[in-house]
């Protein structure tokens, strides 16, 4: 392969960016479920709702930390790979991607204070109030780095005049009509996910033999909670979809392979390409496109053909975002099957099969993510700045990001092995039921 | 004050800011390994742990806040430093994230390995030496632009140059210094008179390299870049203050006497070397490419920026004093009671 930096560029923030947000994920959402368990345990007076909140955050320090830094590696290679884009977004976007700073300064501050109080006041509320920064800042930082992502799937806020950008309203530049549905997916999926790896840690102790009361509440709790945010995600999941249909119609043509303007357009689901574009071997549902995007089964969808060739994005993300969707088929199946056993009379929630059904939904939840976000950057290639700035004039010129790919894939790997062995291990020697007994005596 | 001016000194200030905690942090982790083979370890280990453990988060945050910042209100950095640094910058994000990671895994995770240990103490000279690269940058004549508006970093030229030697010797040094020096008040405040005794001596070892040190930076200026030599000659009584400040806070420590204050004296040291190099390098961000007028954001932005930073600090203030109170201050924490 010749050196391309812009290739390289895009291998690189991709690599980083795809480990990233699983421990960004779990940041965001784990102390919202940190702070509900010890929120009950201090209603009921239940040092086992308690216990979960403790050791739940425990685990999350160290996810934290892996955040933390790859975090700032993403935030200085944004500088270090992309030297021109950054330029350009300096003038117009800096203001939230400053906010998230104080967003992260804010979370970080009363972290360090929960971890290290949770025996030092009278009253046990006081230390409750203090994780609601922590969450507080968790959502706010997904909730501004989002708004900058909206504004490259969809800038305004100024006026592109001769190929300089001016007239900026960094306020304006905010509210991209991206920004609502993508906000509120991200934010929405990450407590789902979050949710999800928590129950799933549960079921897999308990399938371990440790069927302790504890496991049932950490269980139930979290599977509660999961069914909740599935509703939620998957309603705002069809937004977003309704979002593409208007804002970035060649988008959502890309990727239900929707090549001419039609009404009652069907939803394509799998299936290959020829060259010339025919769609073969594919489950069709006839106005499935329409209804997605409008609603309406004889609604007019805008097909690829409204836009040149070389502004289309790479056809297979046709495929990343029908994984996408039976990703969300199964979890939807199993947390609804879930809750049906939960409030089913004869119904039986400690079925080996169902849980090991939400032991593997964990992974699915973050493959689900994973998927989402790269069908949603390499839906919008080539752009950067979508309709401003190519993707290949924002890379930097250097030399040598090879040997930076190599880099900092060696550094994931390491923080992956090790992250991993530090939480196993960690558990693995103090369960829940001897901290328990450890307690009461 | 004008927005650039009040931009760069905000910027500066967490810089600053991050220069001090950080200072702490690398240094600490040199004490540790040092005191490792020293056999000493068993004495300090606690207090440098106690003082850490809720504030290395923070510690980050003021780095990611500056360099976010300064593409905020000086986007062309973005430019030139971002193509210029693609090496020693993703070199330094290694090693801090090495540093981060472990450093959460060590306190709150498994015991502690030996080879983990010298990664943690070198890496807390390894890294303020590879940012101070940025500042010897900043003076300019290491960086070209060619023809086909490639920035260039001259490494060779770089490495070379007893300019840019110099300042990685400050950096080392103050970092050992300033670190020495918050330990001997913080083990006095915990009245743990073993560790007090061992990081005491650390600071005092490490006062004289400092101080050549600056004054050997300050003529390799003259050296390197006369222009900004000249400006710093014009301000010469902050740099003697500086100095003042250095002997009153060594003399301190000398004589066991208020470490509290002798402390506020090593910062007030490096506030006014730090400012008075700042102040003397504007306009220039970065010498002669980018300066805080010609380049700086456009009038919209900065004042939303400088909207936002006033925001942020009716929140941050008082969230750091509640840290201080919690744990720097708080005699039975940092007692370990």
């Amino acid at each position: 392969m010749n050196y391309d930096p812009v290739v390289l560029s895009r291998m690189l923030t991709s690599l980083t960016l795809g480990f990233h947000i699983i421990f960004a994920t779990i940041g965001v959402g784990v102390p919202l479920f940190i702070g509900l368990a010890e929120w009950i345990g201090i209603r009921k007076n239940d040092f086992e709702y308690i216990l979960m909140a403790r050791r739940w955050a425990r685990g999350y320090v160290i996810t934290v930390a892996v955040g933390v830094v790859t975090g700032t590696a993403i935030g200085l290679q944004l500088s270090l790979l992309w030297p021109s884009f950054m330029q350009v977004a300096g003038q117009s976007i800096a203001l939230p991607l400053f906010m998230e700073t104080f967003a992260f300064f804010f979370e970080a501050i009363f972290l360090g204070i929960y971890l290290y109080t949770w025996d030092r006041f009278k009253k046990k509320t006081t230390h409750l109030w203090l994780l609601i920064p922590v969450v507080l800042g968790s959502s706010a930082s997904a909730l501004f780095i989002t708004i900058v992502n909206s504004f490259m799937n969809y800038p305004v806020g100024f006026t592109y005049l001769d190929g300089q950008i001016v007239g900026i309203n960094p306020y304006k530049a905010m509210l991209s009509p991206a920004m609502p549905s993508k906000v509120a997916h991200v934010l929405s999926s990450a407590y789902l996910t979050s949710a999800l790896i928590l129950a799933a840690i549960a079921a897999l102790a308990y399938l371990k033999g440790q069927k302790h009361r504890y496991h049932r509440k950490a269980l139930k709790l979290t599977m509660i909670c999961s069914f909740v945010f599935m509703l939620s995600t998957a309603l705002i999941g069809d937004l977003s979809g309704k979002y593409l249909a208007i804002y970035q119609p060649e988008k959502l043509a890309a990727t239900e392979w929707h090549f001419e303007t039609t009404t009652q357009a069907p939803y394509v689901f799998g299936g290959t390409l020829d060259e010339n574009y025919n769609i073969k071997n594919a489950i069709t549902i006839p106005y499935g496109l329409s209804i997605l995007a409008f609603n309406n089964p004889n609604a007019e969808v805008i097909g690829l053909d409204q836009f040149p060739e070389e502004d289309w994005a790479p056809l297979w993300i046709h495929y990343l975002f029908d994984m996408k969707m039976s990703y969300v088929a199964i979890l939807t199946a199993i947390t609804t099957l879930f809750v049906v056993q939960l409030v089913r009379k004869k119904g039986n929630i400690y079925g080996k099969w169902l849980l090991w059904c939400v032991v593997i939904s964990a992974p699915i939840a973050i493959l689900t993510i994973e998927h989402g976000w790269i069908f949603s950057e390499v839906g919008r290639q080539p752009w950067i700045l979508r309709g401003i700035m190519r993707t290949a004039t924002g890379a930097t010129k250097s030399d040598h990001v090879d040997l930076m790919l190599l880099l900092f894939f060696l550094l994931y790997l390491v923080l992956g092995i090790a992250s991993t062995r530090v939480l196993v291990k960690m558990f693995r020697n103090n369960k829940a039921e001897d901290e328990l007994a450890l307690y009461e005596n | 004050m004008s927005y650039e001016v009040l931009g760069i000194t905000v910027l500066w200030t967490f810089l600053f800011g991050y220069l001090i905690i950080a200072s702490i942090d690398f240094g600490a982790g040199f004490f540790i390994y040092y005191s490792t083979i020293s056999g000493t370890r068993h004495l300090i280990h606690n207090i440098i742990d106690r003082y850490l453990s809720p504030v290395w988060e923070i510690t980050n945050v003021f780095f990611v806040f500056f360099f976010v910042g300064i593409v905020g209100f000086f986007p062309d950095t973005a430019f030139y430093l971002g193509t210029a640094l693609l090496i020693p910058g993703s070199i330094g994000i290694v090693l801090l994230a090495i540093r981060g990671a472990y450093y959460a895994f060590n306190h709150y995770g498994t015991t502690t390995k030996s080879w983990y240990t010298l990664l943690y103490g070198a890496s807390g000279l390894l890294i303020p030496a590879a940012l101070s690269t940025v500042l010897t940058i900043s003076e300019g004549g290491y960086i070209e632009v060619n023809a086909n508006g490639q920035v260039i970093l001259l490494t060779k030229k770089l490495f070379t140059s007893s300019y840019s030697w110099s300042v990685v010797i400050l950096a080392l040094v103050s970092v050992l210094y300033i670190s020495a020096m918050f330990l001997t008040y913080y083990a006095d405040k915990a009245k743990d008179v073993a560790a007090y005794r061992v990081v005491r001596n650390y600071g005092l070892v490490w006062s004289l390299p400092t101080i050549l040190s600056s004054l050997f930076v300050f003529f390799a200026i003259y050296n390197h870049n006369r222009e900004h030599f000249d400006k710093m000659l014009d301000i010469a009584w902050v740099f003697v203050l500086s100095l003042i400040c250095f002997i009153v806070a060594v003399t301190l420590v000398w004589r066991n006497k208020h470490l509290g204050w002798s402390f506020i004296f090593v910062m007030l040291q490096y506030g006014f070397a730090f400012y008075g190099y700042g102040a003397a390098h504007l306009p220039y961000v970065l010498y002669p490419y980018v300066s805080i007028y010609e380049n700086f954001t456009n009038e919209n932005m900065a004042m939303a920026l400088v909207g936002v930073f006033i925001l942020g600090l009716i929140l941050l203030i008082p969230s750091l004093y509640l840290v201080m109170r919690l744990f720097l201050f708080n005699t039975s924490y940092v007692k370990g009671e």
